[in-house]
């Protein structure tokens, strides 16, 4: 029961803090340049980004959750448990993100989420 | 104008190309970063139940420190990923770590990989070809200053 507790917030916080690290990250605009201080910038910008911020709190969350998960479950469980997120995440990038999810998108999230849950037989 | 083109042409290169190296960094700091977190995790003991100090101590624990180093290294790529390609993109095309972990456990752990995972492998690979070829980005640019 602890564990379907667990796969809950893991998939709930996941979402949740990838829309916003993905919305953060489009404030910011598209990374050009690779070199180190350049890139040293790019972080000390997106730390400032309260998008970011509440993606890594909520990224944060996901993973101790995840680290609890791990403690007493196998990987085998909990990878594919946690699948769910993917068509979530797509649904959420569709509405709120306001992404051209097109059908190569979804058939794509729904092969992978079928293909996960297989694995983990 | 002919130019214009081929500079068009060059630019869409250039986003795929710099798309696929970062993938590959993020699915790989992924999987074995996840690999050592769970490995350590495993040395560490249950988690259930315990205060945030402990999570703290858990890192004193080599794997442990290392899969989270690796982690934090996956958190950055994705962030760096995410702020040109779309979400409903990335997402399904680095699901293939799945297929790396299922490949690495058949081949270097000897374990075996039943017909109904060999389908799991499958299915996760057409969805990532099938995602891999539509554009990165599709969301229009003008909000951007």
């Amino acid at each position: 029961m602890i564990k379907w507790l667990l796969v809950a917030i893991i998939v709930g916080a996941t979402s949740i803090g990838e829309v916003l690290q993905a919305a953060g990250m489009k404030r910011h605009g598209e990374i050009h340049d690779f070199r180190p201080g350049a890139l040293g910038r790019v972080f000390s910008a997106i730390a400032r980004n309260s998008l970011i911020i509440l993606s890594v709190v909520m990224m944060a969350f996901s993973f101790f959750a995840f680290m609890a998960l791990v403690s007493v479950a196998d990987l085998s469980f909990s990878v594919p448990a946690t699948a769910f997120s993917y068509v979530l995440e797509t649904i959420l990038a569709k509405t709120i993100l306001k992404e051209d999810v097109g059908w190569h998108r979804w058939a794509g999230a729904l092969l992978v989420c079928a293909g996960v849950a297989l694995l983990s037989l | 104008m002919p130019s214009d083109l081929v500079a068009e042409q060059t630019r869409h290169g250039l986003l795929l190309l710099k798309t696929r190296i970062l993938t590959v960094i993020v699915v790989l700091t992924q999987v074995v970063g996840d690999y050592f977190l769970t490995y350590g995790m495993k040395q560490v003991g249950s988690m259930v139940g315990r205060g945030p100090l402990e999570y703290i101590l858990a890192l004193a624990n080599p794997w442990v420190a290392l899969g989270v180093s690796l982690l934090i290294l996956w958190l950055f790529s994705h962030m760096v990923l995410l702020s040109w390609a779309d979400l409903s993109y990335v997402l399904p095309v680095t699901s293939i770590g799945y297929v790396l972990v299922a490949l690495t456990g058949h081949i270097f752990l000897h374990e075996s990989v039943s017909a109904g995972r060999w389908c799991g492998v499958f299915l996760i690979v057409a969805g990532v070809i099938v995602v891999g070829r539509t554009s990165p980005s599709t969301v229009k640019k003008e909000e951007r200053s």
